[in-house]
């Protein structure tokens, strides 16, 4: 880990800067049992209730991209978050930050495509705040939302409970997200209609969790699946074998990363997780997922294994392998 | 949904696990017969970083018979470009009042000072990450009142798509726009790696998008005056295969010539409006390599016609010969004399987070192949 004496773009990147700078400054800062675990939503204890807790910042240019905005992120990552942690989403906050002279027509549509998500998800956004910032001092607007659900008896879902021998489903195509904010932020014009994924996800999580065995689930953003497979396979102490073959993307965005010489396996996405399931369930719980709308092109990507090193690895379609390490600041496109 | 023009160059097929293990039980029968002519391992080398990247990524290493071996060569636009010139990138971006506009891969390569354009960005400095330099022309066209530099490096590929931005830029009369030419040709980069008694290399991968640019003929003399064999190879994992196999045949053959495995997209004359637009802005000349020093006839800098577009010449750079960081061996890996993990900063002191040389920063750099694929 190494120490830095500035903040880089590259902490915010979801990968191992994103890691050494929540280590080295927030979990020393803050250091609490509730906290320790970091994922995607914290489990405190209220009255005898479990309940999943979390916050996320949604800042991203342009604001309204092809099949999502800023609005509808802001409320289906954190009802994600609550999702994947087994919790029932009950209520969201929402705190804006806006700049001065920002068009109240766009803050009217993405405040409407926020309680569309949120009508969807089955959530209310209950309480707010808002701040208005000089000219210049923001890009545009940013939206904090905080959440909370329940966790119902007896379920747990944790990264370090995964098992040798779990198979790894992915829930639908990979780097629809991230390429269409970036198409759209450059006007790169790229073919293919790519849309964002982001979408709420606990009807589709509560589908599968109907299937006993299902161990962890993570949901995969910022970072790509490279990223959150590294973060399981550090917690459960376990290698992590994926299939190149198996990881679902689709024509479009394949062809648009060779383009921007991105790899589809780190780029994020809004509306995709991954499962951590007992080899049993496995089919059972791909046949749910497919049956939902966000996850019919649902596939099992590989399985977890004890090894002495533990590792992320990829099987590539040809029949090689190679590592997956977690993505190391920010991906940049390259010149030729 | 449309199907998109990419579709032909990346269908499934190029990557079919059946067809790759056909290519590489011929490969294992086929380096056999090339190892007796050779006597040693064979060495060939991919002078491309697009052809380094796909190699690590699609693991296909592991799956190499014994005796062949794959060198990455002087093929990566950030790598080849000297410490001097990222000096003067930098000394660019420290002008007052100047927007930097440059391709992502650039933004992490340190200067001599230890400092790089991201650093500068961070400190205050005006540097955008753009994805064409059409962008960075029409910046130029919206803030009259800035100069806007685009950092043009690079080799045959880049250097026509600089030459468009130039030519727009003139058409419209801007006033406030300037490049840099820091431009290597691939060439004589083979000319300087088979004229070194010590080279080892016995064929030549070269570059699909470099030759889709200046078609076949260029690279006549590595055939026929060091009698190397040379095959144009694409970016798919079967491309490099077959690539390789076809490398392999000639060498055992005994009859070295320049063959086209990439026939989809390159053409034996290459892209004449391309090859017109790099002539009519850029003349060859002069260029600093990484590692290896300022060598005649190696590069394009903008001829005299165009020669108000130089960013170094309208802000008066110094030339700068500053060397390279001490301990890193990018210029020894770039002529295929070291592999990444000979390097005694590879993966300690230099990682991607925190690169020493640019063969870690760039995303084709063959230090970032091998760290972030292992090998």
């Amino acid at each position: 880990m190494a120490a830095f004496s500035k903040v880089l773009l590259g902490h915010g990147s979801g990968g191992r800067l994103s890691r050494d700078l929540v280590e080295q400054i927030f979990l020393k800062g803050f250091s609490n049992a509730a906290l320790a675990p970091l994922e995607d939503a914290a489990e405190v204890t209220l009255g005898g209730a479990r309940l999943a807790f979390t916050t996320d910042s949604y800042v991203v240019t342009p604001v309204e991209f092809p099949g999502a905005d800023i609005g509808r992120v802001a409320v289906c990552g954190t009802v994600n978050d609550l999702a994947v942690k087994g919790a029932v989403p009950a209520a969201l906050s929402a705190g804006f930050i806006l700049e001065e002279g920002f068009p109240a027509p766009l803050l009217q549509r993405i405040v409407a495509s926020m309680r569309r998500a949120a009508k969807e998800a089955g959530v209310e956004i209950v309480t707010g705040d808002t701040k208005v910032v000089e000219k210049g001092h923001a890009d545009g607007v940013f939206i904090n939302t905080s959440g909370i659900g329940l966790i119902p008896r007896g379920r747990s879902l944790t990264s370090a409970s995964v098992k040798a021998g779990d198979i790894i489903i992915v829930s639908g195509d990979l780097a629809e997200h991230g390429v269409a904010v970036m198409n759209a932020r450059n006007k790169l014009g790229l073919e293919g209609g790519i849309k964002s994924d982001a979408a709420p996800l606990n009807g589709l999580i509560a589908a599968a969790l109907k299937v006993p065995g299902v161990r962890a689930i993570r949901d995969i953003t910022r970072g790509g699946l490279a990223t959150v497979l590294n973060e399981v396979s550090g917690a459960c102490k376990l290698s992590a074998e994926v299939a190149e073959d198996a990881v679902p993307v689709s024509a479009a965005a394949r062809n648009a990363c060779a383009l921007l010489g991105l790899d589809p396996l780190y780029v994020a996405n809004e509306g995709k997780i991954v499962l951590f399931v007992s080899p049993a369930a496995a089919p059972r719980v791909l046949k749910a997922l497919r049956a939902h709308k966000y996850g019919r092109h649902a596939a099992v990507v590989g399985t977890m294994l004890r090894e002495k090193k533990p590792q992320v690895r990829l099987r590539t379609g040809i029949g090689g392998s190679r590592i997956m390490l977690m993505l190391e600041g920010e991906q940049l496109p390259r010149i030729c | 949904m449309k199907t998109s023009a990419a579709e032909k160059f990346s269908s499934p097929l190029w990557r079919d696990r059946a067809l790759a293990a056909t290519a590489l039980a011929e490969m294992e029968t086929l380096t056999a017969r090339a190892a007796a002519k050779t006597g040693t391992t064979v060495n060939f080398m991919e002078v491309c970083g697009t052809h380094t990247m796909a190699i690590a990524a699609s693991g296909m290493r592991r799956l190499f018979p014994k005796g062949l071996r794959m060198l990455s060569g002087p093929g990566c636009p950030v790598c080849v470009t000297s410490q001097g010139d990222i000096d003067r990138v930098l000394a660019l971006a420290a002008v007052p009042g100047v927007i930097i506009t440059t391709f992502g891969d650039m933004l992490k390569v340190k200067g001599s000072g230890g400092r790089d354009l991201q650093a500068l960005r961070e400190a205050g400095a005006d540097v955008r990450v753009v994805y064409s330099p059409l962008d960075a022309v029409a910046l130029a066209a919206a803030e009259p009142a800035r100069q806007v530099v685009f950092i043009g490096v690079g080799f045959e590929t880049t250097a026509p798509v600089i030459a468009g931005a130039v030519v727009r830029a003139r058409k419209a009369g801007l006033k406030n726009f300037s490049s840099t030419a820091f431009f290597k040709l691939v060439p004589p980069a083979l000319e300087l790696l088979l004229s070194d008694p010590e080279n080892r290399i016995h064929g030549f991968m070269l570059p699909g998008h470099v030759s889709a640019i200046i078609g076949l003929a260029p690279y006549r003399f590595v055939t026929e005056k060091y009698k190397v064999p040379c095959v144009v190879t694409g970016f798919e994992p079967l491309d490099i295969l077959a690539g390789i196999n076809m490398l392999l045949k000639q060498l055992a053959a005994g009859r070295p010539v320049v063959e086209d495995e990439y026939f989809r997209a390159v053409r034996a004359e290459g892209n004449p409006a391309a090859q017109k637009l790099m002539a009519e802005v850029f003349t060859v000349s002069a260029a600093s390599w990484r590692a290896i020093g300022t060598l005649k006839a190696t590069g394009l800098s903008f001829s005299k016609a165009y020669s108000s577009f130089d960013a170094i010449k309208r802000f008066r750079i110094p030339y700068s010969d500053a060397p390279e960081p001490r301990g890193c061996l990018c210029g020894k890996i770039l002529l295929g004399k070291a592999l990444p993990p000979d390097c005694p900063l590879f993966g300690k002191r230099c990682t991607p987070s925190s690169a020493v040389g640019p063969c870690m920063v760039s995303s084709e750099g063959a230090c970032a192949a091998w760290f972030k694929y292992g090998g």
